[in-house]
């Protein structure tokens, strides 16, 4: 008996260490499974992403976007903080800002350091955000056409031509210009009829630098936005 | 033709003012630093932007008093009915800029809507697809090769470059509100469109105040970037970006 209690004893502790095992190597199983599942995850969602044609990207966002102005009539009576918060949500990720601050500056940005790049995205980019936003508040029952759009096999610039519809004058043309990156296709430029919103301040932003250097810009634009926001109060 | 044309007090006046300017432009371009290449009278036009603002004092509350009087079906109405009479002359320019395609477009629009769309007062043949264009002399002049010239600032008729300002010119000389020949029909036929045009303009108004370091860079950029936009009818080749 008591050999045979010991041998059940031995045996419960080697099932015991057996099932222990066996745990041990389901949830590794499980664990590296679930790893494996999260990998396949960001991988869909990132080729999904580079899926999405750059046309259909500007045409999502903008139905986006305008589906909502169409409902909010705080936005329409001008209400910044709520046109600032949409536009951060639904735009903002779909724009390269460090690009288009480059390409306002041209030949300047080479001249900045790394901090002051910095600077300088972080304050053109709450200029554009602020003074253009305001566009939406002036909603009127404006629609948007989407031209054909062909893209060349490999193509990692592209411009998406678009127009803004109103009944009764001319269609505005609105066109994005974007570039393929790792995390998708983002927007660099905008042009309203014919005008870059980003390179008209170029020759402003040259003469500046020429005058006062990176920091006289960096300055400049600083001021500028404490100015308007001091005035939105 | 060609010499009545020529000999009319009028083209002669045209003429004289343009030959005056590109004096003027020659003598001053001289004594100007470095400035925007496009802009040797810098200092000239800014002086003139100076002066329109102060027009615009006046100017301005009379466009948003019209803007916000008037019902937007009869804005939509005056807008189409002056770009009615503009399409025959648009017609006109696209022939003589070789796309006869859309100069019969154009033909096509003032027909139906001169009809169909109530002596222009509705624009119906954008509806039916006959889209409107915008062209103007400059811009066949830009087609045929002529190079912009200098940068001028205006009173009252604003930006323009050398070739359009002479653009401009012939533009109102076969204007047909500018030919009717009752002078009061006339006059308030001219005024009623420039308010209008003015009162489109009051949206990007806050825009640019909001978003210009310098109101006369802004406005000088927008107006050298749209002129090569639609010299080249929306499709401008693609400038170095020299990043």
């Amino acid at each position: 008996m008591m050999v045979i209690r010991l041998d059940l004893k031995m045996m419960n502790k080697g099932v015991d260490r057996m099932l222990f095992a066996c745990l041990k190597t389901v949830s590794t199983v499980v664990k590296s499974l679930f790893a494996i599942f999260a990998g396949l995850v960001l991988f869909c969602s990132s080729a999904l992403a580079q899926a999405e044609a750059p046309d259909v990207m500007v045409k999502r966002v903008t139905e986006d976007v305008l589906s909502i102005v169409r409902q909010d009539k705080d936005i329409q009576s001008g209400n910044t903080k709520k046109v600032l918060e949409l536009v951060e949500a639904k735009v903002l990720p779909n724009f390269n800002f460090q690009r288009m601050t480059a390409l306002a500056m041209g030949r300047d940005w080479k001249k900045a350091s790394a901090e002051q790049k910095k600077q300088l995205v972080d304050e053109f980019k709450t200029l554009l955000v602020r003074t253009y936003s305001n566009a939406l508040t002036g909603y009127k029952n404006q629609t948007v056409r989407y031209k054909p759009f062909k893209m060349q096999d490999g193509a990692d610039d592209v411009v998406v031509k678009t127009e803004v519809v109103q009944s009764g004058s001319k269609p505005i043309q609105l066109d994005y210009s974007l570039e393929k990156r790792s995390d998708g296709w983002k927007v660099y430029d905008v042009i309203v009829a014919g005008v870059s919103l980003v390179t008209n301040y170029r020759d402003t932003f040259n003469q500046e630098v020429r005058t006062n250097g990176v920091d006289g810009l960096i300055q400049m634009l600083a001021s500028k936005n404490k100015q308007l926001e001091s005035a939105k109060k | 033709m060609n010499r009545r044309f020529l000999r009319s007090p009028k083209v002669r006046k045209v003429l004289a003012a343009t030959a005056g300017i590109l004096l003027f432009g020659g003598l001053s371009g001289c004594a100007t630093t470095a400035g925007h290449p496009k802009d040797p009278l810098e200092s000239f036009n800014r002086a003139m932007f100076a002066v329109n603002e102060g027009l615009d004092v006046v100017i301005k509350p009379v466009a948003k008093g019209y803007d916000e009087v008037m019902p937007s079906p009869v804005k939509a109405g005056v807008g189409n009915f002056f770009g009615n009479i503009g399409d025959a002359w648009i017609s006109i320019n696209n022939l003589l800029q070789g796309k006869p395609v859309d100069a019969c477009s154009d033909v096509a629009r003032v027909l139906v809507n001169s009809t169909f769309g109530v002596a222009g007062l509705f624009d119906v043949a954008t509806d039916f697809g006959l889209e409107k264009h915008a062209e103007d002399f400059g811009q066949t002049l830009a087609v045929w090769g002529v190079g912009d010239g200098p940068y001028f600032f205006w009173p009252v008729i604003g930006p323009r470059t050398m070739r359009d300002t002479f653009g401009w010119a012939i533009d109102s000389y076969v204007d047909p509100v500018w030919n009717i020949d009752q002078v009061d029909v006339r006059n308030t036929l001219a005024g009623v469109r420039f308010i209008d045009v003015r009162a489109s303009l009051l949206p990007a108004d806050k825009v640019i105040e909001e978003a210009a370091f310098d109101k006369y860079d802004y406005i000088r950029n927008a107006y050298l970037q749209n002129r090569r936009s639609v010299i080249h009818d929306g499709n401008p080749p693609r400038l170095e970006d020299d990043e």
